[in-house]
């Protein structure tokens, strides 16, 4: 099996409320995510995809491809774009980085033609980033 | 957990900290042997980043694995509090008697985050420099 890696970054803003929270159960639970127009973030995606390499190409997935699928589903969703209120796929969920790593990973998965995809990884920041794979195909457990 | 994902959250920490890979079961000549520089007396130090990985069930009110603001006091308290600008060996009482390689402190992070209530603690990995890492799962 080989694992194929591909990086996109996307900037995009969002931010954390529970309608059915209180003023001060939001405050208290998100912090300054809560704050009422968003912040932004400069994200960083890395989706990776496994695979035996076809003989005829030597390729788990023709690169150019991916890129094509990535700008398509993701970049043109998420780019530039305020998470909460221009995301249909986020509508009625916080936009974590969980839950947006989620949504890209139920994106993606029906999308990829050859291999499987293993993982989506979303980064936030440097320091807070979101995993999603299968269950059983991977992560430490 | 839901529909068939498994959805980890992942946080990195830094501290700075000093230490000395030196055995004192083993003889002068077989440590500077087996440890070269980093048994020179007065120890050196690295800028850790220490990369922990939870998973859990998403909790639909929140969006989140693990509340960030009670994962980071916890690590703080736990780890970032006790080594930072620590000398491993003279401050970190485990470090008395292990040697503080990173794969020993990969396991020490691992033994003092594993209870954290509310999300299963997958893995730690602790880039010591930027040429090195060490990951650490639990037992297999």
């Amino acid at each position: 099996m080989v694992y194929l890696t591909r990086k996109i970054e996307f900037a995009a803003s969002h931010l954390y409320h529970n309608p059915a929270f209180s003023a001060e159960e939001n405050r208290r639970v998100f912090g300054k995510c809560n704050n009422p127009h968003g912040h932004g973030h400069n994200y960083r995606l890395e989706v990776t995809i496994a695979g035996e390499p076809d003989p005829a190409t030597g390729m788990v997935l023709d690169l150019k491809e991916l890129k094509d699928i990535l700008e398509r589903e993701i970049m043109q969703r998420m780019d530039h774009r305020f998470l909460n209120y221009e995301v249909a796929e986020l509508k009625g969920q916080i936009p974590t980085c969980e839950n947006v790593a989620r949504v890209i990973w139920n994106l993606l998965e029906p999308k990829i033609p050859q291999g499987r995809l293993y993982r989506v990884r979303l980064y936030e920041s440097a320091d807070l980033f979101a995993d999603c794979y299968r269950n059983g195909s991977g992560g430490a457990s | 957990m839901s529909h068939g994902l498994h959805i980890e959250l992942g946080r990195r920490y830094r501290f700075a900290a000093s230490h000395r890979l030196h055995n004192a079961q083993l003889s002068e000549e077989e440590n500077r042997r087996i440890y070269g520089k980093c048994n020179n007396r007065y120890g050196h130090g690295h800028n850790y980043t220490v990369e922990v990985r939870f998973s859990g069930a998403v909790d639909p009110a929140t969006g989140m694995i693990a509340n960030l603001a009670e994962l980071d006091a916890y690590v703080s308290e736990r780890v970032i509090e006790p080594f930072d600008h620590r000398s491993l060996q003279d401050e970190v009482p485990v470090f008395r008697e292990l040697v503080p390689t990173t794969e020993n402190l990969c396991v020490e992070i691992y033994e003092r985050l594993k209870s954290f209530a509310g999300a299963k603690l997958e893995a730690v990995r602790i880039e010591e420099t930027s040429n090195n890492s060490f990951e650490y799962a639990g037992r297999a």
